[in-house]
């Protein structure tokens, strides 16, 4: 471009660097002061509350058994998912869209979906007790059957959530040149072989960046949970909102947003680290 | 002889992966289908419905009628607005802040460009979500509380990064040629953004502002932190939850799937495409 056009790029990304300045950045400092700061100086009784709260433990340990159940099924299966249709011909567009129809689905919704299953007059009842093996109505989402319920959560998750990382790793795999994977076959490798050896190394960056958006998102697990178990399942998220919304203490709610914010922010760090992307080895 | 068995033996071989492959497919279709398909009987079939035992898993007791009750309950009509008003400015925000953006990183080299992108993709590693609690007390001060432009801003937040990243990619499809041929027969620079790029854009342009809007339609935590009497459908649903019966619950997770499917169902040819750009 010419020298003296240089303002227009400018000009065109300052509406949207103003917005996230004003909605995005500054929120963000004002959460981090609220949190280390009583009543306008700086203190850690915020923080000191939170983790003295009864609900503290539980709701830290809740989400990290959470994510650490979710995402890696929901990787296995995207991945499942995507070399299967990467072998259909017929139908492929059909089967795609069915998958990832629960990408439209809130979580809210998705808590609702298996509310209806695993309720005491649900489905899941209706099946285990036409195959004989209930006598009666079960409850499966109280805080006496804390197993079951996470089971139900970690299910109503991986139902809702798996469409995004299926989407992200089929992007990756369309990507692959086909020519890698017939110099493999030709050299007889076997299906196993060209998947862990060519196929899972290419599309390491679509790896990354679903590990990443997948993760964030589970930290912030919230009504899922609320649709399913109420408050007998008690996760960050959640106690951020009654600490806001119930107790009315802006100041402990914040406490928990910095410390979601610094887990989420680690755990993008691992990944990038973790699962490193050699640019030199990319199509 | 033993030829023609070794042959057959392959064949059959062959049609039992075959028959393996195709029930893993319709396995993972019917994980994907069945729920919403009990849900909706759940919506449709009531109060008896909900506490009818064992469940019938065909649809034969069902009927319009217990939606509409739903629907006529007091709240969700005006929550459903709420949520469109919302969903409304996201879209409109969205598009007209991130397409410049997005048309900037396409075309342009700048200083800063490297530091722009980081900005966006920082925003991706943050629960966004989260923001609406300290947003709250500036809200008071402003007067954008349990409004629904409030809420419409903050979602804002959710949709313009992803609206940046993947009108970048939209723009970069549409060749550079076309754009300085037409400067060349003497376009200006906004005369031929406007005939030549947009239309070749604007399909791409449909498909991400329907992700803004189904990011918008679907978020609860912000909604529900930042509203108290006008609340979106997911706010409402959620502060209903626990005093709701059965039957309503499933209708309004119905009436939130409803929506989102249709939407997802329009741009499904983009998904891919969009997906590919933003996870770069």
């Amino acid at each position: 471009m010419t020298q003296n056009r240089s303002w227009i790029p400018y000009a065109l990304i300052l509406p949207s660097v103003v917005f996230l300045g004003l909605l995005f950045v500054v929120p963000l400092v004002q959460t981090l002061w609220l949190a280390v700061s009583d009543n306008g100086t700086p203190s850690l009784a915020n923080m000191t509350t939170m983790v003295t709260d009864l609900n503290f433990g539980r709701s830290v340990l809740n989400t990290f058994l959470l994510t650490l159940a979710v995402v890696p099924i929901q990787i296995v299966m995207a991945l499942t998912m995507g070399s299967m249709v990467a072998k259909m011909n017929g139908g492929r567009e059909t089967i795609l869209w069915i998958w990832t129809i629960p990408l439209g689905i809130s979580d809210l919704a998705a808590g609702m979906v298996w509310l209806s299953i695993l309720q005491n007059t649900g489905y899941l009842n209706s099946v285990l007790f036409g195959l004989g093996i209930i006598e009666r109505q079960t409850a499966w989402l109280t805080y006496q059957t804390p197993v079951a319920l996470f089971i139900g959560i970690a299910i109503a998750e991986i139902w809702r959530g798996t469409a995004i990382v299926m989407i992200i790793i089929v992007a990756g795999l369309n990507q692959v040149p086909k020519e890698f994977k017939e110099a493999a076959e030709i050299f007889g490798a076997s299906p196993w072989t060209r998947f862990t050896r060519i196929t899972l190394p290419l599309i390491r960056p679509a790896l990354q960046s679903a590990l990443i958006l997948r993760t964030v998102l589970a930290f912030e697990v919230f009504a899922v949970v609320y649709a399913l178990g109420g408050r007998n399942f008690p996760v960050l998220v959640g106690e951020a909102y009654n600490w806001q919304n119930q107790n009315q203490n802006y100041g402990v709610a914040a406490a928990y947003a910095v410390l979601i914010m610094v887990i989420s922010l680690a755990a993008t760090l691992v990944y990038l680290k973790a699962v490193k992307v050699d640019p030199e080895r990319l199509p | 002889m033993s030829k023609a068995m070794n042959t057959s033996g392959y064949a059959g071989f062959i049609s039992a992966r075959r028959l393996l492959f195709w029930s893993g497919i319709v396995a993972l279709c019917a994980w994907v289908l069945v729920p919403i398909y009990l849900v909706a009987l759940g919506a449709l079939g009531g109060r008896t419905g909900a506490y009818q035992w064992p469940k019938n898993f065909l649809p034969t007791d069902i009927s319009l009628q217990p939606f509409i009750l739903f629907l006529k309950t007091e709240g969700v009509f005006q929550s459903f607005l709420n949520s469109l008003g919302a969903a409304g400015i996201t879209v409109a925000l969205s598009i007209a802040l991130g397409a410049p953006a997005g048309y900037a990183l396409a075309r342009y080299n700048f200083r800063g460009k490297d530091s722009y992108r980081l900005l966006v993709l920082l925003t991706r590693a943050f629960p966004l979500a989260i923001l609406a609690l300290p947003l709250t007390v500036s809200y008071i001060r402003l007067g954008l509380y349990d409004t629904v432009l409030g809420v419409g801003l903050i979602h804002t937040v959710l949709a313009l990064p992803f609206a940046a990243l993947v009108t970048q990619g939209i723009f970069l499809g549409v060749p550079r040629e076309l754009e300085e041929a037409a400067w060349v027969f003497g376009c200006t620079r906004i005369q031929a953004f406007f005939k030549v790029v947009a239309p070749l854009a604007l399909p791409g342009l449909v498909a991400t502002a329907v992700f803004a809007f189904v990011i918008s339609w679907n978020e609860v935590f912000a909604a529900s932190v930042l509203t108290v009497r006008h609340r979106t459908l997911t706010a409402y649903l959620l502060t209903v939850l626990s005093e709701s019966p059965m039957h309503y619950r499933f209708a309004g997770g119905l009436m939130l799937i409803l929506p989102s499917v249709v939407f997802i169902f329009a741009v499904r040819r983009y998904l891919f495409a969009i997906w590919g750009v933003s996870s770069k």
